[in-house]
């Protein structure tokens, strides 16, 4: 069954690329398999984020910068993230609804993903799924977040590079950049340069970039004026993309990214496997109402309680 | 292991109205399901194009009026030419009794017209999810 969806995934096969996005999804016991199994075809896609606030017109843009590569004879994938709601489960997922024209494109997979609970602006199958895409030979893949705030920037951990979408008009939303995400954006757009003080925004994000790049004295972010709507300036965009991508490869930091995000997954696989055998081990489903019983008897103490715990797994760990 | 519903609503045709699909595709997410939506002035072969990359479970078409005898046995034709054969494929809008009984012969599996209560589409997708947990 996994060489049948492996193979088919390899052959940019649509319904098998689709039925892995749904194992990762699903978290279905040969997940871990299929993504060994693709890893050694993976590595050769780039990797684009697309963030920023609700409305920004992320979908818009990517309508427009898929129409230029699709010029270049690129072959593009979207992975479009939509929010679950945290009541019911339930999702709208609706970002495709403005990348229409695009889908009956062979050259063209557009796939929406609900967050199902994951923090971060992602989904928790994101990154896996970015793998699958990536076997499947697109060139380009494209991961479109949830809008924005400022905790959700774990695109950065999964993209090649970050364009961050800003728009005027609203209000105190350069204030929330200063305080933290404009660290994530490697390109920097103002949509909707058709709109009245698109120009002033711009000057603003010159003025906080000014400040970023003054103490990293590192590669200056290019910032581009687009209308979607309009079509304007997204050639433009899509040329200072390749250029960055470009310069990226050249200066090493594209080699460095790659490597911090193997870093960081590796980390979090260790910890959720770790976590899980320690939960097995310890029995915890059974045990922690015990535990929280004793913890509010004051028989014993957190950390106290715990540690003996750890000492335990340690000790069978030696005997083995 | 956690498995989500996964729904296309989408409405092929001619007419421009989408309240009603709007409608549906928010009380499936209130319901708890992931809701795909398409909107209007969809081909069967955009529709079927996007329920095998979204791997949907379900699809949801309606249509107001008109070409409904044609244009959702298509889906379903293309669905299953194109491989997706455990997808199931309901329908709904103003559609007469005698045409129902065809369509279902073509294999929309139900047909609901206005003022159908939301709980029946619900309940309709709850009895039948088991058969396309993969
Ligand atoms: N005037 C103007 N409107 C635009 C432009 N780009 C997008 N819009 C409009 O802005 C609205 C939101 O666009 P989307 O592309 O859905 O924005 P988004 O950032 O993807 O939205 P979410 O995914 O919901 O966060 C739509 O009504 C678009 O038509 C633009 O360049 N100019
Ligand atoms: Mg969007």
């Amino acid at each position: 069954m996994i060489g049948k969806l492996v193979n088919g995934i390899i052959h940019g096969e649509t319904r098998s690329i689709a039925r892995a996005i749904s194992w990762i999804e699903n978290d279905v016991p040969q997940k871990e398999e299929l993504i060994d199994a693709l890893f050694e075809h993976t590595g050769r896609a780039q990797i684009l984020g697309i963030t920023g606030p609700p409305g920004s017109g992320k979908s818009s843009l990517l309508d427009r910068i898929i129409e230029q590569e699709r010029k270049r004879d690129k072959k593009i994938a979207v992975l479009a993230i939509d929010p679950s709601s945290p009541f019911t489960g339930g999702a709208i997922l609706g970002d495709r609804l403005r990348m229409q024209k695009h889908t009956v494109d062979a050259g063209v997979f557009i796939r929406s993903m609900a967050s199902r609970g994951h923090l971060g602006g992602v989904a928790g199958a994101t990154s896996d799924s970015v793998k699958v895409l990536d076997a499947a030979g697109f060139d380009l893949i494209v991961i479109e977040t949830i809008g924005v705030g400022q905790t959700e920037i774990e695109v950065m951990n999964i993209a090649d590079l970050v364009m961050l979408v800003l728009v005027p008009g609203l209000g105190d939303e350069i204030q929330a950049l200063k305080a933290g995400v404009m660290e994530i954006g490697d390109i920097f757009v103002v949509n909707k340069a058709d709109k009245e003080e698109a120009n002033r925004l711009k000057a603003e994000i010159e003025y906080v970039l000014h400040l970023k790049t003054e103490d990293e004295k590192g590669v200056k972010n290019p910032i581009f004026m687009t209308s979607a709507t309009e079509n304007t300036g997204i050639e433009e965009l899509v040329n200072g993309l390749h250029e960055y991508m470009q310069r990226m490869g050249e200066n090493g930091t594209l080699r460095e990214r790659r490597r911090r995000r193997v870093t960081l997954e590796l980390k979090k696989i260790i910890t959720a496997k770790i976590e899980a055998h320690v939960h097995k081990f310890l029995e915890t489903g059974n045990n922690l109402d015990v535990w929280i019983d004793q913890i509010l008897r004051k028989k014993t103490s957190p950390y106290k309680l715990i540690n003996e715990k750890v000492i335990q797994i340690l000790k069978e760990l030696k005997e083995k | 292991m956690s498995r989500k519903i996964r729904i296309l609503i989408s409405k092929p045709g001619l007419d421009g109205h989408d309240r009603g699909a709007k409608y549906i595709a928010r009380a499936l997410k209130d319901a708890g399901y992931e809701v795909i939506y398409m909107g209007i002035r969809q081909s069967p072969e955009a529709i079927v194009k996007t329920a095998i990359q979204e791997d949907v479970d379900f699809v949801g078409l309606s249509l107001l009026s008109g070409a409904h005898n044609e244009l959702f046995p298509e889906v379903v034709r293309l669905l299953r030419e194109q491989g997706a054969n455990d997808v199931i494929v309901f329908g709904g809008g103003v559609i007469p009794q005698e045409d129902i009984s065809y369509l279902k012969e073509q294999g929309i599996e139900a047909v609901f017209t206005p003022g159908t209560p939301i709980q029946k589409v619900i309940e309709f997708i709850e009895t039948n999810k088991e058969r396309v947990l993969h």
